[in-house]
């Protein structure tokens, strides 16, 4: 059996092994929400031990995104729904968080308006549009960061799956819906502060946005909503809807032949998707300090979608290690050789399509067998046929 | 220029009507011309004051000769000739003045300057001259000088000049001179003591739709705190009538600039749309990386017109011609390229392919720009697409997009013809319809398919050289593209070039209609939903395949 063939071919889930994984996965979060903070915080700069602040937030940027690649995981690896426009629940649930932090910033603004934020101020407003009501409060921020994308994509799925919309055609219209968001985003009238975006936010409940403390706070926080999502992901995949979102995605009309409403447990999938997307978006907005329509563009939802790709869709901690490993490359790469990260992106995708369907996680199993496999041939061979052992190294 | 070299074209034709009209007019110059001469004689003799009555005399024979007597007579180079009273023209020649009749304008001899004397002229008498000259140049033979004179009238509004610009009017020839005549005759009726004059004024105007006139007629209905500056109330209403009637024929004029706009892009949309609606069809992928072959397309003319540029300048006008097929090969290639190495792997699984061929359009994008830098590239258009065609109410309607329109139906039929009329188009056509079948009868889908995405890419390269025309060259150009490729494929169904063609046409149009009401930004976000919402009710789109394989 070739490499190729073995890391392709289908692997039976054995039950212990998601629950190894989840073991692995959330012991690395908790030790990044308590270690991180604390070295960053207790450790003098010069120390060896010292995590640098932008550490920090880049962390907490990676970790979100793995929050992305988490909720898109859901949605592609287990029902099979390949949606190319996750970057706008994303981006919806950072605009709320947005929105909060610019009502945050009060009277502080350039022009010093208590009420409305800057760019209100220069596009000459006279008054806070309606829908920026409420937003001074958290709690109602919070609910609305998770409430827009799940009625976005509740709307949005109500419609598609009802009409059996499927395939490449709802990937298309996805990529459609991210696009026209973006669009309306880019007007200035819409009210969300057009081009520029929101910016320039001081402090979330009083703290101060620029503290270490805060950020260390926020990173944490990231931790725990991401466990937290990963394992509200893991019980819904192990329980009888898992199951049953798993037969829509290997065979949608068996599903429907036997009286299930296929279009029901997708749409709610899909929503909880959307809301886990938008969570993410809520937490990144303060990490990065900007929240722009560009988050929109249709292709940073595809970049999205292959760093699930690549960790390995359907095994939910596959999607967060693509989400962390592919954003800490582009990281590298960009810093060394701006040019090369499209190149190295453009491969990724290319390769991970041929190669390794099962990306990372998937593979890494297939490629271990293979190698004991090919260990044990060669030991056995060894005695008779020492060319062959030269020949397979 | 060929701009320049239209109007000149149309000059000399309108001076060949000028000249017909002259001749035919001559018996009535000559009975003009005897009148003009005892007023020449009048005008040398008449005293000072009494000159400017005489030179209105003058003016109002409306003989074009007025022109050149009058403007001797500012230059101070009209004289009287000692010996026989005669008035002259005097122009310095060697050895003194050349005389010339001016009636005439024949030749008299050259004589000394003591056996002339000036017509006495003083600044006054000159400046009411050059005032009056206005007038008369509109009976000049140069249409330039009669639209200035037109133009002139139109600012005056000078209710004497009424008769003779009536007379201008009944001679004109030229529709640029007559246009602002007309205008300018309206505007002095507009201004006249008379309810009735006014009223006829109006109507004068009734025909028009030129901003000009609309500001006329509104103005007639504006009030000044309580006082209507019209006090008529019949020309009031007139007036509103026909400002009403004009803005409707505006509008009218404007939906057909806008159905013109529609059309281009759509047949832009169209030309990026067709190979997208070929290969989907055949193989039942998306391809992403159809863009990518529009901007290869792109670049390809530009590397064309380069060679040009520095090879053979005086040829750049063949150089699109040379571009088309080398752009078809160049994105032909790559798309074969690109189904064998890479395609053909993920058959069956469509997604996947939409990722993948994704990682190839950043690559493909990576790669232009790592050659040709990232800031936009300049191709030019050769002479004969440049410029643009006016038509009344202002609006133009450009030649690039006329010939993109063309272009893109004469591709269109290329490839109906392609697909209906080769063996290679039915075995495309039969592959679309159900593979396996296809296959078990023995037709290599393989190649098929690696043809088929040859075709599309190829159509895509050429859609590049069209959108070079009327776009940036920019490695993101084929991004700009893509969405709206999709949309109209997914629109129009897949697999069928009519769906296709029905899918662009009804987005263009639709987006340029709904532009003026809605604004650009708006009115596309309203296409986009409106096509999210369509796919709900088709979800196979306007023109589905019928079929088993379509089903599956």
């Amino acid at each position: 059996m070739s490499l190729l063939q073995r890391l392709t071919a289908p692997q039976p889930q054995a039950p212990g092994k998601g629950r190894l994984a989840s073991v692995i996965l959330l012991t690395i979060l908790a030790a990044i929400a308590i270690l991180v903070p604390l070295l960053n915080l207790t450790q003098a700069p010069g120390s060896a031990l010292h995590v640098p602040t932008y550490l920090v937030s880049l962390l907490g940027k990676y970790l979100c995104f793995a929050m992305l690649a988490l909720s898109i995981d859901l949605i592609w690896g287990f029902c099979g729904i390949l949606s190319l426009g996750h970057g706008a629940f994303f981006a919806l649930g950072g605009y709320a968080m947005g929105m909060y932090l610019m009502r945050q910033i009060g009277d502080r603004g350039v022009y010093g308006n208590a009420e409305l934020p800057d760019f209100m101020v220069f596009l000459n407003w006279k008054e806070l549009p309606w829908y920026w009501y409420g937003f001074d409060l958290f709690p109602f921020a919070m609910v609305m960061a998770l409430f827009v994308p799940g009625l976005l994509a509740f709307v949005f799925g109500w419609l598609a799956f009802r009409s059996r919309v499927s395939g490449v055609y709802l990937s298309i219209i996805t990529q459609a819906m991210t696009y026209a968001l973006m669009l309306a985003f880019f007007r200035n009238d819409m009210g969300f502060g057009g081009n520029n975006g929101l910016t320039d936010f001081k402090d979330l409940l009083g703290f101060d946005l620029q503290a270490d403390t805060t950020r260390a706070a926020l990173l944490a926080a990231t931790c725990i909503a991401l466990g937290g999502c990963y394992l509200l992901c893991r019980a819904i995949v192990a329980s009888k809807l898992g199951r049953l979102i798993a037969a829509i995605r290997d065979d949608e009309p068996r599903v429907r032949f036997l009286g299930y409403r296929v279009e029901n447990f997708k749409l709610f999938v899909f929503v909880l998707s959307a809301m886990i997307a938008g969570l993410a978006g809520a937490l990144y907005v303060p990490q990065v300090g900007i929240i722009n329509p560009g988050e929109f563009a249709p292709a940073n939802s595809i970049e999205a979608v292959i760093w699930v790709a690549i960790g390995g869709r359907g095994t939910l901690y596959g999607a967060i290690a693509g989400g962390v490993l592919v954003n800490y490359a582009k990281t590298v790469l960009t810093g060394l050789i701006p040019e090369i990260w499209l190149f190295a992106l453009g491969a990724m995708f290319i390769a991970v399509t041929l190669f390794f369907p099962k990306g990372l996680v998937g593979s890494l199993p297939g490629a271990i067998d293979w190698l004991k496999a090919k260990a044990g041939a060669r030991s056995a061979a060894t005695p008779t046929r020492p060319l062959a052992k030269e020949a397979g190294e | 220029m060929p701009a320049c070299r239209r109007s000149g074209r149309f000059r000399f034709g309108f001076l060949m009507v000028l000249f017909t009209a002259m001749a035919l007019l001559a018996p009535i110059a000559v009975q003009a011309a005897e009148d003009l001469e005892s007023l020449v004689a009048e005008l040398g003799a008449a005293p000072l004051p009494k000159k400017d009555e005489v030179v209105q005399r003058m003016i109002a024979t409306g003989a074009p000769e007025v022109v050149t007597i009058l403007e001797a007579l500012v230059e101070r180079d009209l004289y009287t000739r000692k010996s026989d009273e005669k008035v002259v023209i005097g122009r310095k020649a060697s050895g003194g003045l050349m005389l010339l009749d001016p009636v005439t304008g024949e030749e008299l001899g050259v004589v000394g300057s003591r056996d002339v004397s000036r017509v006495t002229t003083n600044n006054s008498l000159r400046s009411s001259v050059k005032a009056s000259m206005g007038a008369l140049t509109l009976m000049s033979p140069d249409p330039q000088r009669r639209l200035e004179a037109a133009d002139g009238l139109l600012k005056s509004s000078d209710q004497t000049m009424l008769p003779l610009l009536e007379q201008a009017l009944a001679k004109e020839q030229d529709a640029a001179v007559l246009n602002a005549l007309q205008l300018a005759e309206a505007s002095i009726k507009l201004q006249s003591e008379s309810a009735e004059v006014r009223l006829s004024g109006v109507q004068a105007l009734s025909d028009r739709t030129d901003p000009e006139s609309r500001v006329m007629l509104s103005r007639l209905l504006l009030k000044d705190g309580d006082v209507w500056r019209e006090p008529d109330e019949n020309v009031r209403g007139a007036a509103e009538e026909t400002l009403a009637s004009m803005e409707s024929r505006l509008r009218m004029w404007r939906t057909v600039e806008h159905l013109y706009q529609g059309i281009s892009l759509g047949s832009v949309l169209l030309l990026a749309a067709m190979g997208l609606a070929i290969t989907f069809g055949v193989m039942g992928v998306i391809n992403m990386a159809h863009g990518e072959m529009v901007m290869l397309g792109a670049y390809t003319t530009f590397v064309i017109q380069e060679g040009f540029r520095s090879a053979a300048p005086e040829l750049f006008g063949w150089s699109l011609a040379v571009a088309l097929p080398a752009a078809f090969l160049v994105s032909a290639l790559v798309g074969v390229a690109m189904e064998r190495g890479c395609i053909r792997f993920l058959y069956g699984r469509p997604l996947e392919t939409l990722l993948a061929t994704w990682g190839i359009s950043l690559i493909l994008q990576q790669t232009v720009r790592s050659i040709f830098g990232p800031t936009n590239r300049e191709v030019g258009s050769p002479e004969w697409m440049q410029g643009a065609m006016e038509s009344v109410a202002g609006i133009t309607l450009t030649y690039n997009r006329l010939y993109i329109i063309l272009f893109s139906f004469c591709v269109l039929c290329a490839v109906l013809l392609v697909l209906k009329k080769t063996a290679f188009g039915l075995q495309m056509r039969a592959v679309t319809q159900n593979r396996e079948m296809a296959r078990a009868m023995g037709i290599p889908t393989g190649r098929v398919d690696a043809m088929t995405f040859g075709l599309g890419s190829g159509i895509a390269g050429i859609a590049g050289v069209a959108l070079s025309q009327i776009d940036n060259v920019s490695p993101n150009l084929g991004q700009a593209y893509i969405v709206d490729s999709f949309m109209v494929v997914v629109f129009g169904g897949v697999g069928n070039l009519w769906g296709a063609f029905a899918g662009a046409m009804s987005l263009g149009v639709v987006n340029k209609l709904l532009e003026p009401w809605a604004g650009a930004v708006l009115g596309k976000i309203l296409v986009l939903v409106a096509i999210i919402l369509f796919i709900q009710k088709r979800p196979r789109g306007l023109f589905a395949l019928r079929g088993r394989a379509v089903e599956s």
